[in-house]
C-alpha cells in the first residue's frame, strides 16, 4: 500500500532540548493511527510538523512524497476545542465553510455552501447550521469541527485530542463518526478503551517512538521490550482510571 | 446649535463606522492590549511633530503604522513574552512624545487635548482623513471578510488553508493604527480605546455573526456620540468624557441582560 506519511530520522529541538529524538515512521495510505504517551512526550509537537506548523530540527517529513508545507491542500486537522474563543459571533455555517476556504480564495461559492451543508449532514448537524457557535455543547462544537475538517475534503486528517471536552457518550460517537471515513487519520488521544477498537496502528511517543503494528498483542501485553513495558503501564494506568469513572 | 456642532456629528458618523468594523476586530481578537499600545505610543509621533512643526496628522501615522508593524513582528517573534514588550512600548511611545512636547519652544496648547480629544473642535482636515480610512476599511472588510473571520476563530485552521496568517494580523493592526489616529483630534488617544471595546462588547452579546456586530456596534457608537455630545452641550461639560460615560452606562447595564 501507498505511503501516506513518511518520517525519516526526525530531530526536533525546543529551546536548547531534544522534545523529538531520531523518529522514523510511515503511515500507509487509509491507515487509522493513534499517537499516545505523556504529556510533554511530544505528540503535538510530532503532529504540529506533519501538519506543516513546525520545521524539524534534523530529519525530513514527506506527505505524499512532498514536504507537508507543499501540500497542505490535502491535509486537514481538529483541534481540542477548548482552545476557542466560544463567545466569537459565528453561525456553524460560518465555521464549516471555512474548510473551503484556501490561498487565493475570498468569497464562498454556491458549491461550497452545498458542500458545507453535506459535511454538517455527515455528523447530524445540518439542523444547527444557523446557530452561534458558542451555543452548542463540547460535543456539538467537536462535530462542527469534524465537518469543518472534511470540507477540505482532506486525504490526510490529524486529530489533536479530539474529545478533550466531551462526555464518555458524546467520546464514543465522535469516534463512530470518525470511523465511517476511509482516510488516513492520526489521532492524538488518551481514550485508549475506545481507540483500542478502531485503529491500526498504535504510537507511543515519548521524546522517541516505540510503533506497535498488532493491537491484539498490545492489550494482552506480555512482551519484554522496555518501551512495550512503558506503554503497558501507560494503558494500565487509564484502563484503571476508566474503571474509576 | 447645529451649526456649532456640525463637524462634531460628522466625525461621530465616521468615527461610529470604524468603531463597528475594527473595534470587533479588536474584541474577537483580544486585540485590546495592542490596540491600547498602539494608542499611547503614538503619543510619540505627536510629540515628534510637534517639535518638527510638521502636521500632527502625519506624525500621529507615521507612529501609529511604525507602531503596528513593529508589535505585530512582536507578537508572532516573542509569543511568550509579549505581554511585557506590549506595555514597553506603550511607555515608551508616551514619554518619547511628551520630552519632544517639552524641547518645542513656545508650544502652549493642552497636551491633553490629544489625550482626550475634543469632537467640537475637529478641522475639516481630520474629516477628510476619516472618509479615507472609512473607504479603506469598508473595502478591506468586504474583500477580506471570510479570510479574518477564519484568523480571528481558528489561525492554525486558517494557515493550513493557505491563509497568509501574518500578513492578515499585520493588516489588522495597520487598520487598527489607522483608526487610531483618525480618532487622535476627536475622541483621544487613550478615549478611544473605550469605543474600540464596549459598542462590540454590548453588539456581540446580541448578534450571531460578526456582519451584524459590526453593524450593532457601529449603531451604538453613534447613539452614545450623539447623546454625549447633547448632554455636552446642556450641561455644559467635556463632550468626550460625557461620550464615553454615556457608553459606560450601557456597558454595566448590558451585565444585567441575558439574551
Amino acid at each position: 500500500m501507498e505511503t501516506a506519511i513518511s518520517i525519516k530520522n526526525l530531530y526536533y529541538k525546543y529551546y536548547k532540548k531534544y522534545v523529538l529524538e531520531n523518529i522514523n515512521l510511515d503511515i500507509k495510505k487509509n491507515e487509522y493511527v493513534a499517537l499516545i504517551g505523556p504529556n510533554g512526550g511530544g505528540k503535538t509537537t510530532l503532529a504540529k510538523i506533519i501538519l506543516g506548523f513546525l520545521k524539524p530540527t534534523k530529519g525530513e517529513v514527506l506527505i505524499l512524497g512532498k514536504k507537508p508545507q507543499l501540500n497542505r491542500q490535502i491535509i486537514s486537522y481538529i483541534p481540542q476545542n477548548i482552545n476557542f474563543n466560544i463567545d466569537i459571533p459565528l453561525t456553524v455555517m460560518d465555521v464549516v465553510l471555512q474548510g473551503r476556504l484556501s490561498k487565493n480564495k475570498l468569497f464562498y461559492s454556491k458549491d461550497d455552501k452545498k458542500r458545507a451543508l453535506l459535511n454538517l449532514a455527515k455528523v447530524k448537524m445540518e439542523e444547527f447550521k444557523d446557530k452561534k457557535i458558542g451555543e452548542l455543547s463540547g460535543g456539538q462544537r467537536q462535530r462542527v469541527l469534524i465537518a469543518r475538517a472534511l470540507s477540505c475534503e482532506p486525504e490526510i486528517l490529524v486529530l489533536d485530542e479530539p474529545t478533550a471536552s466531551v462526555d464518555p457518550k458524546g467520546q464514543k460517537e465522535i469516534y463512530e463518526i470518525l470511523n465511517k471515513f476511509c482516510i488516513t487519520k492520526i489521532v492524538i488521544s488518551h481514550d485508549i478503551n475506545i481507540l483500542f477498537e478502531q485503529i491500526d496502528k498504535v504510537v507511543y511517543v515519548n521524546k522517541s517512538l516505540f510503533i506497535h503494528e498488532n493491537i491484539d498483542t498490545v492489550v494482552k501485553g506480555g512482551d519484554e521490550h522496555f518501551c512495550e513495558v512503558e506503554l503497558l503501564e501507560y494503558m494500565k494506568m487509564f484502563q484503571k482510571g476508566m474503571k474509576n469513572v | 446649535m447645529f451649526d456649532l456642532m456640525q463637524n462634531a456629528f460628522i466625525a461621530s458618523l465616521f468615527i461610529s463606522i470604524a468603531v463597528g468594523i475594527i473595534g470587533s476586530f479588536v474584541l474577537i481578537n483580544r486585540f485590546n492590549y495592542l490596540a491600547a499600545s498602539i494608542a499611547h505610543g503614538s503619543y510619540a509621533g505627536v510629540g515628534i511633530a510637534l517639535y518638527c512643526g510638521i502636521s500632527i496628522l502625519l506624525g500621529a501615522t507615521l507612529a501609529a503604522l511604525f507602531l503596528a508593524i513593529l508589535l505585530s513582528f512582536i507578537s508572532f517573534r516573542y509569543k511568550n513574552r509579549k505581554d511585557t514588550l506590549i506595555g514597553v512600548i506603550w511607555a515608551v511611545g508616551m514619554s518619547i512624545g511628551i520630552i519632544f512636547t517639552d524641547l518645542t519652544s513656545g508650544y502652549s496648547a493642552d497636551l491633553m487635548s490629544y489625550l482626550f480629544g475634543n469632537i467640537l473642535m475637529v478641522p475639516n482636515e481630520d474629516l477628510y482623513f476619516m472618509t479615507g480610512v472609512d473607504f479603506l476599511l469598508v473595502v478591506s472588510t468586504l474583500v477580506l471578510y471570510n479570510q479574518i473571520l477564519a484568523i480571528s476563530y481558528d489561525a492554525d485552521f486558517a494557515e493550513l488553508r493557505g491563509v497568509r496568517v501574518k500578513l492578515l494580523y499585520t493588516l489588522l493592526l495597520i487598520l487598527i493604527a489607522l483608526t487610531v489616529v483618525m480618532s487622535v483630534r476627536s475622541i483621544g488617544l487613550i478615549l478611544v480605546i473605550a469605543l474600540f471595546t464596549i459598542p462590540p462588547f454590548i453588539a456581540e452579546k446580541f448578534t450571531k455573526n460578526l456582519q451584524m456586530m459590526m453593524i450593532v456596534s457601529g449603531i451604538l457608537s453613534l447613539i452614545f456620540c450623539i447623546s454625549g455630545l447633547y448632554i455636552s452641550y446642556f450641561l455644559d461639560i467635556s463632550a468626550t468624557p460625557a461620550i464615553i460615560l454615556t457608553a459606560s452606562v450601557l456597558f454595566f447595564a448590558s451585565f444585567f441582560v441575558n439574551p
